[in-house]
């Protein structure tokens, strides 16, 4: 026999404004409930685990008073290139132009910074060696090379319509064992005694820190928020990307030159995230080395989707999720929880909330029987 | 939208408030119940913290490091109060992990992966009171040791195993990162092959990761595809074990006995015992004897390194060779690296007579002969004294 009522999802035609902020809310502390149960479940107490969460990404009051910011310029650090790739990724996405390639464009970037830095002042020793010639320099050829390394899909895909998907996601590839091969071979720092990483960069070619671990990346990376949201709100070539992402015939009508857009989003896209790869290689490593390519372009899908594509919630979306990465650290090394349990917390929370984004487009809807049968029909 | 951030801004402070005001109370909780106790007589355990790059979980690097820890443990009992952090990824994201430890008071801190060298260094400017012991690097400072082990000792041994196991004359060899270390460990082994079995030769593939599952199985499916019947590797877990077992092949372990975990087709392991080293700092810590800045590189015969006994596969008249040599480079009466050595070139590297330095061993970028893969230089001529 089947129930005579059903539940169904019903579209909503004019989301009241609450929904916006209630869903995502709820959304992540349904997350923390079910992330509360796995904590019990691994023998440790979950009240203690979330303060202890909170207190290694943003320090405590106490810490506060003794002048003492770091874990929460941790997290800051953390936050910089998180924000840039989740830039590079909405750009992309806002026109439906799925860019899967911010880790690989992160890393060119990085390996140009790397040249500029480690070559420049021998090959060209007239160019002053001051940091504001280097760094300008270091940035534009991080925007240089992700953009270049982006262009390769956007042309291919402008041209001959290939899959942007699998194009992005395999020039990772390429990029990441290119980077790897030029520091374990033609780069190695020759007095490295043969162990894998570039000579350390010269000091006028080092991003200067604003406190701990920051960097003047973290200015960097709020202009770019800002420079993408005008590009997005205030400008005509933001309004071609939307029209293009939400209705290619439209915009072809309109007048839109399609591959003229591809082509503006990706250089902008593969720009921004070449500028990651400068903010890590010259604020933070000092040199090419492992540790460029751990996921900071990948998680900037996540944080551009949760942030809803929108500049100003990437800035704080990027914040949280780099609090969680490190407070999440502090399950280990006070409770000593696995390492895993920090990777489940993450992909439990965005899962709750992109899940949840159901909820924000649709509602529950109970119906009889008949009236569910009429609707459909 | 605004109030959207508004009110999302103000949930996220009464949080950290919270939780601020939750962790203040418990320190003021144990402030208050300290005076109570009669004083100083217990004293305040010596803290050992060690960062990990995989997790405990690999059975192999990682895992034998945590044997360390444990073994300190067991050793000094409550005099001691140990932590640890793993799957830590190397380079700059470490620096923030070990200041972390030191923040807390550690006393000292075990560093075990090679790309935690930098991270190490810098931490440890900062920190002049808290001892760091780095595992694998060149860097020292005042307060930062180097500790490693001659590995090449039992790769060699494991070697002479491979060597009479192959009955395709091609072994397997899974490979991190082409960097001296791993390199070393691909010569000495080799050496040991061509030592009885002058006609295999020893098939290196790259990772490019030290703790990766998937690429460290498919690199050894793809090295058994192409011939191999035994599989040795450097790597941190015992993928390229199961997968050279699931083959009908054979495997030689690493880092730790891997035969406890797969089987008796893992032949034999080069094997780490961290704690030999670990327990040794821990004492000279305790008994305010110890000085850091050190560089240790221990032997077969200081007991950092071993080979792990033989599987039952084995047959006696190999187990009678490995013995033999086993003896003989633990009394000193044997060296790896010495001469004749050629190159997979074809150059005479090291010529009859003459043995590599340390130096040379820790820089080595170049394969012997009977080895087939990517090094990142060639084989010069005219090393050893």
């Amino acid at each position: 026999m089947t129930a005579p009522f059903r539940i169904g999802l019903e579209k909503r035609l004019d989301p009241p404004p609450y929904v916006r902020w209630l869903v995502p809310i709820l959304s992540i502390l349904v997350a923390l409930g079910f992330g509360a149960v796995v904590i019990g479940l691994a023998g440790a107490d979950p009240i203690e685990a979330y303060l202890q969460i909170l207190a290694g990404a943003f320090g405590s009051p106490a810490a506060w008073l003794d002048g003492e910011f770091y874990a929460v310029s941790e997290t800051i650090v953390r936050t910089i290139p998180l924000i840039l790739t989740g830039l590079a990724v909405a750009v992309a996405f806002r026109m439906r132009f799925w860019n899967i390639g911010a880790e690989g464009q992160l890393v060119v970037g990085g390996v140009f910074v790397a040249w500029v830095a480690l070559f420049l002042p021998e090959l060209l020793p007239g160019i002053p060696q001051t940091p504001w010639v280097y760094l300008p320099l270091m940035a534009v050829a991080a925007i240089l090379g992700g953009a270049l390394w982006a262009l390769v899909p956007a042309v291919l895909k402008a041209a001959l319509e290939v899959d942007e998907i699998i194009t992005t996601i395999m020039l990772n590839f390429v990029a990441i064992l290119t980077y790897q091969y030029l520091f374990t071979g033609p780069w190695k720092d020759p007095e490295g005694q043969g162990f894998p990483g570039s000579a350390p960069f010269p000091e006028f070619a080092w991003l200067p820190r604003i406190g701990g671990r920051v960097t003047l990346g973290l200015f960097l990376a709020l202009a770019a928020a800002v420079v993408v949201w005008l590009v997005f709100d205030h400008t005509k070539l933001g309004y071609e990307i939307a029209l293009t992402g939400e209705n290619p015939e439209a915009a072809r009508y309109a007048g839109v030159r399609r591959a003229g857009i591809i082509l503006a989003v990706m250089l902008l896209s593969g720009g921004l995230a070449g500028l990651a790869g400068f903010t890590e290689t010259a604020g933070i490593s000092h040199r090419l080395q492992q540790g460029l390519a751990i996921g900071n372009g990948f998680t900037g899908i996540i944080v551009a989707w949760v942030a809803k594509l929108r500049p100003g919630w990437i800035v704080l979306v990027a914040f949280l999720l780099s609090a969680l990465f490190v407070g999440g650290d502090q399950l280990q090394i006070s409770m000593g929880l696995p390492a895993s349990i920090g990777a489940f917390f993450q992909g439990m929370i965005l899962l709750f909330v992109l899940g949840g984004d159901v909820f924000s487009r649709y509602r529950l809807r109970i119906a009889r029987r008949a009236h569910v049968i009429s609707a459909e029909g | 939208m605004q109030r959207w951030k508004i009110l999302l801004v103000a949930a996220f402070a009464l949080v950290v408030a919270a939780c601020s005001s939750g962790g203040g109370a418990t320190t003021t909780a144990g402030g208050g119940g300290t005076p109570t106790t009669g004083g100083g007589e217990m004293a305040e355990p010596l803290t050992v913290a060690f960062v990990y790059v995989a997790p405990i979980g690999d059975l192999g690097w990682t895992w034998a490091h945590d044997q360390g820890r444990l073994a300190i443990e067991e050793e000094f009992g409550d005099a001691v109060e140990t932590l640890y952090i793993e799957s830590v990824p190397e380079g700059p994201d470490a620096e923030r992990v070990i200041r972390d430890f030191a923040q807390k008071g550690a006393d000292l801190i075990i560093t075990t992966s090679f790309g935690y060298m930098d991270p190490t260094i810098a931490v440890a400017s900062e920190f002049p009171d808290v001892e760091f012991v780095h595992i694998s690097g060149y860097k020292t400072a005042d307060n930062v040791a180097t500790v490693f082990g001659r590995m090449y000792q039992p790769r060699y041994l494991s070697g002479l195993v491979a060597g009479k196991a192959t009955k395709t004359n091609t072994i397997g060899y899974v490979a991190a990162f082409p960097i001296p270390e791993v390199i070393r460990g691909i010569n000495a082994f080799t050496l040991g092959v061509r030592e009885v079995n002058p006609d295999a030769v020893v098939k290196v593939v790259w990772t490019n990761t030290w703790f990766g599952p998937p690429e460290e199985k498919e690199a050894a499916e793809a090295l058994l595809a192409a011939g191999a019947d035994v599989i040795a590797q450097h790597q941190d877990t015992t993928e390229p074990q199961k997968a050279a077992a699931d083959a009908g092949g054979f495997s030689i372990g690493y880092d730790s006995d891997m035969r406890a975990f797969v089987g008796d087709t893992v032949l034999t392991s080069p094997i780490w015992n961290w704690g030999v080293k670990y327990v040794d700092i821990v004492r000279q810590m305790l008994d305010g004897t110890y000085e850091g800045g050190y560089q240790y590189w221990g032997s077969m015969a200081d007991g950092i390194v071993d080979l792990a006994p033989l599987s039952p596969l084995v047959d006696a008249d190999t187990a009678a060779l490995v013995d033999e040599k086993k003896a003989a480079i633990v009394a000193g009466d044997l060296d790896v690296f010495c001469g004749p050595i050629v190159g997979a070139n074809g150059n005479t590297v090291v010529e009859a007579g003459k043995c590599l330095t340390d130096g040379e061993m820790l820089s080595m970028d170049w394969f012997v002969d009977g080895v087939e893969g990517e090094a990142p230089a060639e084989a010069p001529t005219g090393l050893g004294e």
